[in-house]
């Protein structure tokens, strides 16, 4: 079993395009959606959710109000900038509506409160607090599902709004996803990776046997391209690239040409722009599905060559 | 004034609707926080006066004052210290610069240390018809892991009489709550294709909660179907501009050419954007 996954650097390249294509495509397969911040593989396979999970992921600082003695060490050890004093009167307020007491209008109390966007789970202030007031909560950080599209199965997953940590929700669906390929004898995991070179695609590129890298070509799409392969070879995975787009402007393309044959990168294709791309994804289709045009033909021969590049090549 | 750009989905137009604005109005400073692939310079070409190398710290452990008690793992949420045969293992690029460990050491045997992930860049704008633009961007070194801590020190450079333009990364995790956190308003661009929209939904959900007004641009706005515009009609969310699909706007981007200078007229409809967003018109 082998695992490809799609990358690119700068975001709106065509990575889910061509991965959806290659699921059309492939033969005993297991699809993965590692944009776990912004999936989209799903508007295309429709995958009937077979399992859903929840991903646990981080803690969160919690204070209890009735055990602070209002020390302030808290604050000021957190380097993350995510406990603040608040406004006085929201507390008193509530003070107010328990004791029904007027007369304690004016009384100066803060009262210390997390930020729990800015907080990074490091429970640093929980040790550090002397009277117990702060307990560390679990997050429940996102979801993730296990699915059946027409083309095999597929894991993928979606990430809380403002989440953290989604390299490891990255690497959970991966798991998962080569777990199932395990289980079904699957020949492949085709993973659609997510856009720049941190820690979402560190985690979707560690350990794959090919990183297909899908450019456009503009000076902003060669930069981010040339920034994650370089990412890709500093954790030693293969690379191959295709150029998206190329007739957008052919001088730009050549230029991509010419960057692949000084670095040693593969160019296993170039795809003209095409409208049809739009069309098939507003009919929630793949374009192998939608066409037969040249387009078409031009995805089966990337994704033979790509599997040539795969079972002949370095890995 | 602080105005972040933000998409959700990748190569919607982030940088081209940050760059033009930028460009169009003054007094402005681009702070480009897409510091995994930042791409603003290739548009503002700035002069670049200041390279500052950025630092997270990490623990070092002094091998001759440990004593392997643990207590430095057991407070780490992160697992990246581990005691093995009588070694204490830091993982630098599991840290997250807490500073828990040094501070609980009983031994006194770690210290911090600075670890580089990336620099930032400080100059200011060449093209010939702006000079009072400032630049800011930070470039995050390759295979470091985490950006927040560089997107904080390029944040560090928003000034108070400046309009300060945040290009922010695509998605919705961290990098982009760290960048448009603060913001007074936030330009969300998206593309009135399925992806477009599924995604322009989450970035929304995003805002929500972070309690930051916002409006949308559609960009290629004659490419897809109508209906990301229905979307924001039912919700009420109000459509600031639309960016047709033009061989020469996309030509001039692959190039690095802002749309402002093939398309002057778009230096107006960014001036009358502005104008109404610091009005408080969609607010």
């Amino acid at each position: 079993m082998k695992q490809i996954v799609v990358i690119s650097g700068k975001g709106g390249t065509g990575k889910t395009v061509i991965t959806a294509s290659f699921a059309a495509l492939a033969n005993n397969t297991v699809m993965a959606d590692c944009d776990v911040d912004a999936a989209d593989l799903h508007l295309l396979l429709k995958p009937e959710i077979k399992e859903k999970h929840e991903f646990k992921s981080g803690k969160t600082a919690v204070i209890d109000q009735d055990k602070c003695i209002l020390c302030g060490k808290c604050k000021m050890i957190c380097r993350f900038d995510a406990i603040s004093v608040d406004k006085f009167k929201i507390f008193l307020e509530k003070k107010l509506q328990k004791k029904e007491l007027g007369e304690n209008m004016g009384t100066d109390k803060d009262r210390f409160v997390v930020d729990s966007v800015s907080c990074e789970g490091c429970a640093f202030c929980s040790f550090v607090c002397p009277c117990g007031a702060i307990e560390m909560k679990e997050n429940i950080a996102g979801q993730w599902f296990d699915s059946q599209t027409r083309f095999g199965p597929m894991i993928h997953a979606k990430l809380g709004i403002a989440q953290e940590n989604s390299g490891k929700l990255v690497s959970l669906v991966r798991k998962r996803a080569k777990e199932k390929a395990e289980e079904i004898n699957a020949d492949w995991v085709i993973i659609d990776g997510s856009p720049g070179i941190g820690c979402a695609v560190i985690a979707s590129l560690s350990g794959v046997d090919c990183a297909l890298v899908v450019t456009e070509p503009s000076l902003s799409g060669l930069h981010d391209a040339t920034r994650v392969i370089d990412v890709a070879r500093h954790f030693k995975v293969p690379v191959a690239l295709v150029i998206n787009k190329y007739d957008l402007n052919i001088d730009v393309a050549e230029k991509i040409v010419q960057y692949c044959q000084s670095n040693n990168v593969p160019l296993i294709g170039k795809i003209g722009f095409d409208k049809d791309i739009v069309k098939a994804m507003v009919q929630g289709e793949t374009i192998i599905e939608y066409s037969q045009g040249e387009i078409s033909t031009k995805i089966k021969s990337i994704w033979d060559r790509l599997q040539k590049e795969v079972l002949d090549g370095k890995s | 004034m602080i105005i972040s750009i933000a998409s959700g989905k990748g190569g919607t137009g982030k940088t081209t609707v940050a760059t033009n604005l930028a460009l169009s109005i003054k007094n402005a400073q681009i702070l480009d926080c897409d510091v995994e692939e930042p791409n603003a310079h290739i548009f503002i070409k700035p002069k670049i006066q200041e390279k500052i190398f950025v630092f997270i710290p990490v623990p070092q452990i002094d091998k001759t004052k440990c004593n392997y008690c643990g207590k430095c793992k057991q407070v780490c949420m992160y697992n990246a210290i581990a005691i093995l045969n009588k070694t204490t293992l830091v993982f630098a690029e599991l840290c997250h610069g807490c500073g828990s460990c040094t501070y609980f050491c009983p031994q006194k045997a770690i210290k911090e240390v600075d670890k580089e992930i990336g620099f930032t860049e400080i100059g200011y704008g060449s093209t010939s018809f702006i000079t009072d633009l400032q630049f800011v961007h930070g470039k995050l070194n390759i295979g470091q892991a985490m950006a927040p801590p560089l997107i904080r020190a390029v944040k560090k450079h928003i000034s108070s009489t400046r309009v300060n333009i945040i290009d922010a990364p695509p998605g919705t995790s961290c990098p982009v709550i760290e960048s448009i956190k603060e913001s007074d308003f936030c330009i969300l661009v998206t593309e009135p294709t399925p992806f477009g929209l599924n995604d322009l939904i989450l970035a929304i959900e995003v805002l929500r909660k972070l309690k930051i007004p916002f409006g949308v641009i559609i960009n290629r706005s004659d490419l897809g179907d109508n209906k990301t515009d229905e979307y924001c009609q039912n919700q009420n969310i109000p459509i600031l501009m639309r960016i047709p699909f033009k061989k020469e706007i996309a030509s001039a981007y692959s190039q690095g050419v802002p749309i402002v200078e093939v398309l002057p007229k778009y230096r107006e409809h960014f001036k009358e954007l502005f104008r109404r967003i610091s009005n408080g018109e969609f607010n």
